[in-house]
């Protein structure tokens, strides 16, 4: 199995042997704060997440603790009612029968952390779902090409630089293992999309909106090329 | 990926080896290298240390994606770094570093900056003159 998984992103420059959670290039003392769930930061949204679960979820899913594992790390998954692929948090925020949660809302932040921390410790795992590859190959092009007056590829960062420094900060593999996680640059949690968003502004680009379907191409293919590594849920990062 | 990197820095090597195409003044008013060295200290302007380390004893976050500034003036002419500065693409097609006075060929690039060259002509007849003020390998 472990061998299977080593060989799926061979096309990437980074081997499988060599990922790196983003966990792994932090100080010593940002991962202690991660690891103790008492001084996790992040911990907080989750608490606040299990609070709206009860009020508004409960009633049709029961315990999340088995209703919900192992389910954010499939996403993004295929959304039937759109005819699009979906991640965690927008599958949460145009639920049927729930309120609408607008993008990186503190109530949407706080249940999605909750639901995605029902499968901390378990492997990321995309679903095998041939009406995902399209987008997935769009967001494998959006991630080699050059974009912002800085005129930058993540690439060119994450995979031809990782480990070295950009000015104080280490370059990390970019694996998304620890979503919505709490940044200490922030000062609160924050989604994956966000901190797309911030790489892209960071080469001076212009951002896509919140919710757009390039995020969530990106994002199935970070997940496939993480695929294998425990999901953090809520990660702390600097 | 380490042998991508390694491979990457002896390509570099040999990018370097080649003659550059120097290019000549933007401006008729000679660069003023005081204010060169404030705009590559800058990291909202020059941004060079994000990349580069170099003689800056003042400055704790240097990045380490590129060879050090130190010495830039012994190893290549002033027409050769201006070449660098303009568009670091055209010595090196492979090139992470941004072309500073070229604003055409890029793409999405933010509301804010677009249309517009990072560095303004005179801007980089600043840097390059102080760039040629870097005799030195090492950093004093
Ligand atoms: C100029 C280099 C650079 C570029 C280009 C860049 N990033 Fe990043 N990225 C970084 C740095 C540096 C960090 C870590 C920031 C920190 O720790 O303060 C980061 C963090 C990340 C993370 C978080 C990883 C974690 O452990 O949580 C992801 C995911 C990511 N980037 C994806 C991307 C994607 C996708 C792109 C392209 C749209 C991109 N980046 C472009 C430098 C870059
Ligand atoms: C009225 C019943 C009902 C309520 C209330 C409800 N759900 Fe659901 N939920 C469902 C059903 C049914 C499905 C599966 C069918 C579908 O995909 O729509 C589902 C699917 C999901 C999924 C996707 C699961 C997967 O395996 O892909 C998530 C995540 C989810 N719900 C989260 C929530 C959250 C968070 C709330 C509270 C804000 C909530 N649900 C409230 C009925 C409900
Ligand atoms: C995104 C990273 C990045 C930024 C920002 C950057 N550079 Fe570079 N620079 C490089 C790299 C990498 C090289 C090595 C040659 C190559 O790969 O093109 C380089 C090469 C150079 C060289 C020639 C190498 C030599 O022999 O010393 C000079 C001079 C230089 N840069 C100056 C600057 C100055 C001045 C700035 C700011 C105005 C700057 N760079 C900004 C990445 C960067």
């Amino acid at each position: 199995m472990r061998f299977l998984l080593a060989l799926l992103p061979l096309c990437l420059p980074a081997a499988a042997a060599e990922r790196r959670s983003g966990f792994d290039d932090m100080a010593p003392q940002t991962q202690a704060m991660q690891r103790d769930d008492s001084a996790n930061p992040g911990m907080l949204w989750v608490l606040e997440g299990e609070a709206l679960w009860a009020r508004g979820c409960a009633s049709c899913h029961g315990d999340a603790a088995l209703s919900m594992r192992g389910v954010a790390a499939r996403y993004p998954a295929w959304d039937a009612a759109t005819g699009a692929p979906i991640d965690l948090a927008g599958r949460i925020a145009q639920h049927q029968g729930a309120p609408r949660l607008a993008r990186e809302s503190q109530g949407l932040l706080a249940l999605t952390a909750f639901v995605a921390h029902q499968s901390r410790g378990l492997p990321i795992n995309p679903p095998e779902d041939a009406r995902l590859a399209p987008a997935r190959a769009r967001g494998a092009a959006l991630y080699t090409q050059r974009r912002g007056q800085l005129d930058l590829s993540c690439a060119q960062c994450h995979d031809d630089h990782a480990g070295r420094r950009l000015a104080g900060s280490t370059i990390p593999q970019a694996h998304p293992t620890g979503y919505p996680l709490y940044r200490l640059e922030w000062q609160g949690l924050g989604s994956l999309q966000r901190r797309l968003r911030g790489c892209m502004t960071g080469v001076r680009a212009e951002p896509f909106a919140y919710g757009a379907a390039e995020y969530v191409e990106i994002e199935l293919f970070l997940a496939r090329r993480a695929a294998g590594m425990a999901l953090e849920t809520p990660a702390v990062r600097p | 990926m380490r042998i991508c990197a390694t491979l990457k820095w002896l390509c570099l090597a040999a990018v370097l080896a080649l003659p550059v195409q120097a290019q000549p003044p933007l401006t008729d008013t000679p660069g003023v290298a005081e204010r060169g060295r404030a705009l590559v200290a800058d990291r909202r302007r020059g941004l060079c240390l994000l990349c580069h380390s170099g003689p800056f004893p003042e400055e704790p976050f240097q990045g380490n994606l590129a060879p050090s500034l130190a010495g830039a003036g012994a190893r290549l002419s002033e027409g050769e770094l201006r070449a660098r500065l303009i568009d670091s693409k055209s010595v090196n097609p492979d090139s992470i570093m941004p072309a500073y006075f070229r604003a055409e060929g890029l793409h999405r690039v933010g509301a804010a900056f677009a249309g517009r060259t990072i560095f303004t002509a005179q801007e980089i007849e600043d840097v390059v003159a102080w760039l040629m003020t870097l005799r030195e390998e090492r950093s004093p």
